[in-house]
């Protein structure tokens, strides 16, 4: 079965999403996402969705819930890479992602995050003496 | 409307959901549509074929690459024989769901296309018919 790999990144995770998911595997995804936040206990979780085609409905709630649990981890959530042609869709779905911060690209979803967890930016070693 | 072609795919799992969206992705391109339009029938099909499965219990989805005159479109046939929709107004208004989607699927699709048709018998089965046009 198909898996989408989680990076752990010094105190931020990263997800690039590269395969056309159907719908378990969007939950399947969201479930561990979750307990990865939990576990590592990330700041920040960056959602590179450049290779989506579309963002459907279910797709859609399966972000918008994965940043509010990642919130109620204290950890902020940033998609970067919308398609230009998946956000006018979007829109006129009637989807406009709640509480979902959104960059352009890779480097402007982490200096956001960066700017949002102070942590990750001033404190790099904090980490440096946890066992995994 | 003449049918140039046509084809017909299983609704069961949501794997088909995919296959679905990949095959009204290629009939899309094949009729010239441009990346917006694709994008847009092709969130359609995915939001009614889910339905199919989900509340219709699983059917069929029919392509059909239709000409009139000059004009050339999409039309894709969603067919269950599942408990049917007593209330279709109350299905197609935003945010109205019986499960624990967001309720965007049916409204959503219709705007996402030219022209949207469902009807449905309780206890029979529900039928939708979703058409874009280059």
């Amino acid at each position: 079965m198909d898996r989408i790999p989680i990076l752990k990144l010094r105190d931020l995770l990263l997800v690039s999403i590269q395969v056309d998911m159907h719908d378990r595997l969007a939950m399947q995804l969201q479930d561990e996402l979750t307990a990865k936040i939990s576990e590592t206990g990330a700041r920040g979780v960056l959602i590179d969705i450049s290779s989506l085609d579309i963002v459907d409905s279910f797709i859609g709630r399966m972000i918008a819930n994965i940043a509010a649990m990642a919130r109620v981890l204290d950890a902020e959530t940033v998609v970067v890479g919308m398609q230009p042609a998946v956000a006018i869709t979007l829109v006129e779905l009637g989807l406009n992602l709640p509480g979902v911060r959104t960059a352009l690209n890779v480097d402007k979803g982490m200096a956001l995050l960066e700017s949002a967890t102070p942590d990750v930016e001033d404190l790099p070693d904090a980490d440096a003496g946890r066992t995994e | 409307m003449p049918v140039a072609r046509s084809d017909t795919l299983e609704l069961r799992s949501a794997a088909d959901v995919v296959s679905v969206r990949q095959a009204v992705r290629t009939w899309a391109i094949e009729a010239g549509f441009s990346l917006v339009d694709q994008t847009k029938m092709v969130t359609a099909a995915s939001e009614i074929a889910r339905n199919t499965i989900d509340y219709g219990g699983g059917g069929t989805a029919t392509l059909e690459l239709i000409v009139e005159g000059p004009r050339r479109g999409l039309r894709v046939v969603f067919e269950d024989t599942g408990p049917g929709i007593p209330d279709i107004q109350q299905a197609l208004t935003d945010h109205f769901t019986t499960g624990n989607g967001l309720g965007l699927g049916l409204g959503g699709a219709k705007r996402l296309v030219n022209d949207f048709n469902i009807s449905s018998r309780v206890g029979e089965g529900t039928r939708v018919v979703i058409t874009r046009w280059k």
